[in-house]
């Protein structure tokens, strides 16, 4: 029994998910088989958009190995099914049924219009050829300002427009700040640009699958998702099974980055096949699968206006944006943008904003969720046009950023946007950049190769940010007309023996919340660590959640932990007050151990649990039980921030860009533990600097994918990237108990524009004021060229 | 076609599909699920295993092509109850968070000091250049090969021997 136990949170605790991810001995939804087992492969569109003719499946049926195929006609003969969407933006919103297979239309390319169930995947994939289907083409809507213009094509015609929503906030409107217009209009400075968030693919690297087991007690559905709980919900919403018979399990699930939020017309369709031949079938799609028919993120085009004084201050802030929702609507896809508009005014204290959005429908892949969800496209813009803004005054662009922040003594703080940031310190992040980077030193050198016309520059990149995590609170979820809340539910039980198990809602998928979580409780209860056990992902023992996504499990789903964890310290207090034979008061819990002050007298919690189950000795009318549950719902938002700083070296030759380094300060308040919180910003860091440099997903004039593999579509290895210097600085959130803030975004909101800032201060002296993403050697040799060109000839 | 195949150690001898691939034999014959498909272009090197002890992408290998060899997969690694000093590297150094390219990058990151025992961070990454990952930004995987180096240079102690008995494999 130690007296003093050094506390787990804070520690470099390495994962205790490692082992079986390490030694193979894992459970992705591919590797589980079931006794007769039957596999589904599903046909997909080739064509962006077209009416469906026929559909003849009758040469595949009789193909060695068939069970059966499906069209929608089968599967869905009333033609009622519709797959959901959770966050329906304004009340008028244009909901298009999106069906679970294309019944008389197509509307991107990779819809699914049958599926083939086989004795195994091969034959069922072998099936789909032999399917005979007759399309007639319809034009594709691809550009988002073409789909808006007048007698533009519509995607769905019973529509009369390709407009989804249009979703606007006006500060002088709400009351959180001045008019937009007349600061424009009164300004020393106005500057507008118009930037470009190409589309990517989240490419989380196990490709989606699910598996669905009718023979059971209930319906069991293993899933590659990130969202069990949501999926059990949505599921008996969208088909009507009883949810009581329906388990959802998300078992090793291997990347999400939102790519995995989404509730999939594969899933519907592999509980209505599984429950009508009333056998086991599982869907495993292949990555060119993925590419196509798994959800897009981004790609949004962002009309922005900043105006300021001349000595820099700013003084108004306009934003127009277009977002490309694909095809229909996804699980929170029209939502993406508006997240992202209360970040356009970052760290900044700025008296007048507007953000108006439109959500467009056209012929590609559905958009929604990925990493950042709306933030890092806002952190973007923000941050490029305060660039601009800081050459067009002759400024240094962190000189410019620190004249309007938020300034330390300043927090709590509420945004122009309406939001009340709790805490933040953005002078100490960018103090601690700004020395680990060498600022001044990389500025000389920048300076001396500009003076000798090097044929490679120099160019250093600056990017603050902040971003909303830990989706709750609920009530402000529901003022934007989020379907549901955002809560997050955990419970404890001490089990006889003295050991832990927990279940939380929030279902990892790479995020090490086994690890964290038991450095939580281990710190609650007084515990080892090896003593928890953290269950998750499966709707049987984490009865409730809302899973994982936007950086919310430490801020939410961790808080109900140490909730549940406050519930069973009180139950065992007065066991051990009668065990100990004094009273409550003259109790102290700590290091867990149930201590009477000034006495050597004492009782662990562990004890407590094994009197618990003995129940031989309890007081009177208390419950033989060391259990708990606790659903935590916060009262705002976290706001993790950061300084990241780039160099990038530019070949101005061939266009060519190195990242000579790449220095990040993250302020993510209380670090649970700092190993997983490094892994988490440099993965994000990776996401983020790809969007700048490599990658993007695209559609030909016909609306076929180009980018449909990673042959063709630019994932990053290791040879494409730098290594990080990562560091943080600590401003404890104050709205929540462990003072903690999320980081899982971080890195990717911010490195896309410190990069692009880099790339565009190497190359400024040519004319250069902005190159479009992903920024190929090509891109940024063209954008030399014509610069130099347009230079008088250039400036060499 | 009749194949024997010693996989990890065990002997298996099978009728297979010409068509079919090492990856899918070692998944649904071997029941080495441990090795996984994450791309039907042999661009991410998920599926990586061993094969006659150099590393290969098991999906770009037919099944028949492995008759008469020796196959390790990442569950081969470990022996009498200890990992791999590379699997013991990605552990130590967080060089893994969902673990999905981990069986490949583990396979691969052997291999790669097998041919340089003690390779510089550029090595490290060129020699990974196939093998995709999405969630670490690879910094700590690069960080783990060149740990698991200096734990296997010669004289690191008895570690330093498992290197040489790699595909060879065992249980
Ligand atoms: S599955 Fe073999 S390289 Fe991707
Ligand atoms: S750890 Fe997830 S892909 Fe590498």
């Amino acid at each position: 029994m130690t007296a003093t136990v050094e506390p787990e949170v804070g520690k470099a605790r390495r994962r205790k998910e490692d082992e079986r991810l390490i030694t193979g001995r894992t459970r992705w939804t591919d590797n589980i088989a079931l006794p007769g087992m039957l596999h589904l492969a599903v046909l997909r569109s080739p064509l962006a958009h077209a009416r469906i003719t026929s559909i003849d499946p009758s040469a595949a049926k009789e193909l060695p190995g068939v069970i059966a195929v499906y069209t929608a006609a089968d599967l869905d003969p009333e033609g009622s099914i519709g797959m959901p969407c959770a966050w329906p933006v304004t009340p008028d919103m244009a909901a298009p049924r999106r069906p679970v297979l294309a019944a008389e239309r197509v509307n991107f390319a990779g819809e699914g219009v049958a599926v083939v169930v086989a004795r195994s995947a091969a034959e069922a994939h072998d099936a789909l050829e032999a399917i005979e289907v007759d399309y007639d083409e319809l034009p594709p809507v691809l550009d988002m300002e073409a789909a808006l213009a007048e007698g533009a094509p519509l995607v769905h015609e019973e529509l009369g427009s390709n407009k989804n929503a249009v979703w606007v906030f006006d500060s002088a409107g709400a009351g959180t700040g001045g008019d937009v217009e007349q600061a424009l209009s009164s300004s020393e400075i106005v500057l507008k640009r118009r930037f470009r968030q190409q589309r990517l693919v989240p490419a989380f690297m196990e490709p989606r699958a699910c598996v669905v087991d009718p023979t059971g007690p209930q319906l069991t559905l293993w899933s590659a998702t990130q969202v069990p709980h949501i999926l059990r919900v949505m599921a008996a919403l969208t088909l009507g099974i009883p949810e009581h018979k329906l388990r959802v399990i998300a078992p090793d699930v291997g990347g999400g980055f939102g790519g995995k939020i989404a509730v999939l017309p594969e899933e519907m369709m592999a509980l209505l096949i599984a429950g009508k031949l009333g056998k086991p079938v599982k869907w495993n799609e292949s990555r060119s699968e993925t590419m196509l028919a798994a959800h897009h993120g981004r790609d949004q085009i962002q009309d922005i206006t900043v105006s300021a004084n001349a000595d820099g201050t700013l003084t108004g802030l306009k934003v127009e944006l277009l977002a490309n929702l694909g095809a229909y609507n996804g699980l929170v896809g029209p939502g993406v943008p508006i997240l992202g508009a209360f970040m356009f005014n970052a760290i900044y204290k700025i008296p007048a904003y507007h953000f108006a959005c439109t959500n467009v429908f056209t012929t590609t892949t559905l958009t929604d969720a990925y990493r950042g969800a709306g933030r890092p496209e806002a952190t973007f813009a923000i941050e490029r046009i305060i660039d601009e803004l800081a050459d067009e005054l002759g400024m240094d662009p962190l000189e410019l950023r620190e004249k309007n922040w938020i300034r330390h003594e300043e927090f709590p703080y509420t945004t122009v946007a309406g939001l009340t940031y709790d805490s933040g310190n953005y002078e100490a992040a960018t103090a601690k950049a700004k020395e680990l980077f060498g600022y001044d030193a990389l500025r000389r050198e920048q300076a001396e190769r500009r003076a000798a016309n090097d044929p490679v520059q120099l160019g250093i990149g600056v990017s603050t940010f902040t971003e909303m995590c830990g989706l709750a609170p609920s009530r402000v979820l529901g003022s934007l007309d989020y379907g549901a809340g955002g809560w997050e539910y955990a419970s404890l039980r001490m089990l006889p023996t003295g050991k832990v198990e927990v279940t939380t809602g929030a279902s990892a998928h790479g995020q090490g919340h086994e690890t964290a979580w038991s450095q939580i409780v281990a710190d609650q209860l007084g515990v080892p660590f090896e003593d928890v056990e953290v269950l998750h992902g499966d709707t049987q023992s984490a009865h409730k959640g809302m899973d994982t996504y936007g950086s919310r499990s430490l801020v939410v789903g961790g808080i109900a932990i140490v909730k549940a964890a406050e519930k069973v310290v009180a139950k065992a207090r007065p066991i051990a007050a009668h065990l100990l034979e004094c009273a409550e008061d003259d109790l102290e819990f700590t290091g867990g151990r149930f201590v009477v002050k000034g006495t050597e007298s004492a009782t662990t919690i562990q004890d407590i649990a094994l009197a618990v189950f003995a129940a031989h000795n309890l007081p009177d009318g208390v419950e033989p039980s060391l259990d708990s549950d606790a659903t935590f719902d916060p009262e705002n938002f976290s706001f993790p921030h950061g300084t990241h700083l780039c160099a990038a070296e530019v070949d101005t030759e061939t266009g060519r860009v190195s990242l000579r380094s790449y220095v990040c300060v993250d302020d993510i308040g209380k670090v649970i533990n700092p190993l997983i919180v490094e892994g988490q910003v440099h993965g994000g860091l990776a996401q983020g600097i790809a969007q700048a440099l490599y990658e993007e997903a695209v559609h030909d004039e016909s609306g076929t994918l180009t980018t449909g593999t990673f042959a063709d579509y630019l994932l990053p290895s290791a040879a494409d990237l730098p290594s990080f210097t990562t560091a943080r600085t600590e401003t404890p959130s104050t709205t929540n108990p462990l003072g903690a803030k999320g980081v899982g975004e971080a890195g990717t909101i911010a490195s896309t524009p410190a990069v692009v800032n880099a790339v565009v201060d190497a190359v400024r002296q040519f004319g250069v004021d902005d190159i479009e993403m992903p920024l190929s050697p090509m891109r940024v040799w063209r954008a030399v060229q014509s610069g130099a060109a347009s230079n008088d000839g250039g400036a060499q | 076609m009749r194949i024997t195949v010693t996989v990890d150690g065990s002997k298996y001898t099978d009728d297979v599909e010409p068509r079919m691939l090492l990856v899918h034999y070692l998944r649904e014959r071997a029941g080495k699920v441990g090795t996984v498909v994450g791309c039907d272009t042999s661009n991410c090197g998920a599926c990586t295993v061993h094969l006659d002890g150099h590393s290969v992408k098991s999906c770009s290998v037919l099944a028949v092509q492995a008759d008469g060899c020796e196959v390790t997969t990442v569950e081969g690694l470990a022996r009498d109850g200890r990992l791999h000093p590379v699997q013991q590297a990605f552990h130590d150094n967080h060089a893994l968070q969902c673990g999905f390219c981990t069986p490949g990058m583990i396979m691969q990151s052997i291999d790669l000091l097998a041919d340089n025992p003690d390779p510089d961070e550029q090595a490290i990454r060129e020699g990974l250049e196939g093998n995709l990952c999405r969630c670490t930004g690879y910094q700590n995987i690069v960080r783990a090969v060149r740990d698991a180096a200096d734990h296997m240079s010669p004289g690191a102690g008895p570690e330093a021997e498992q290197i040489k008995h790699v595909g060879v494999g065992g249980e």
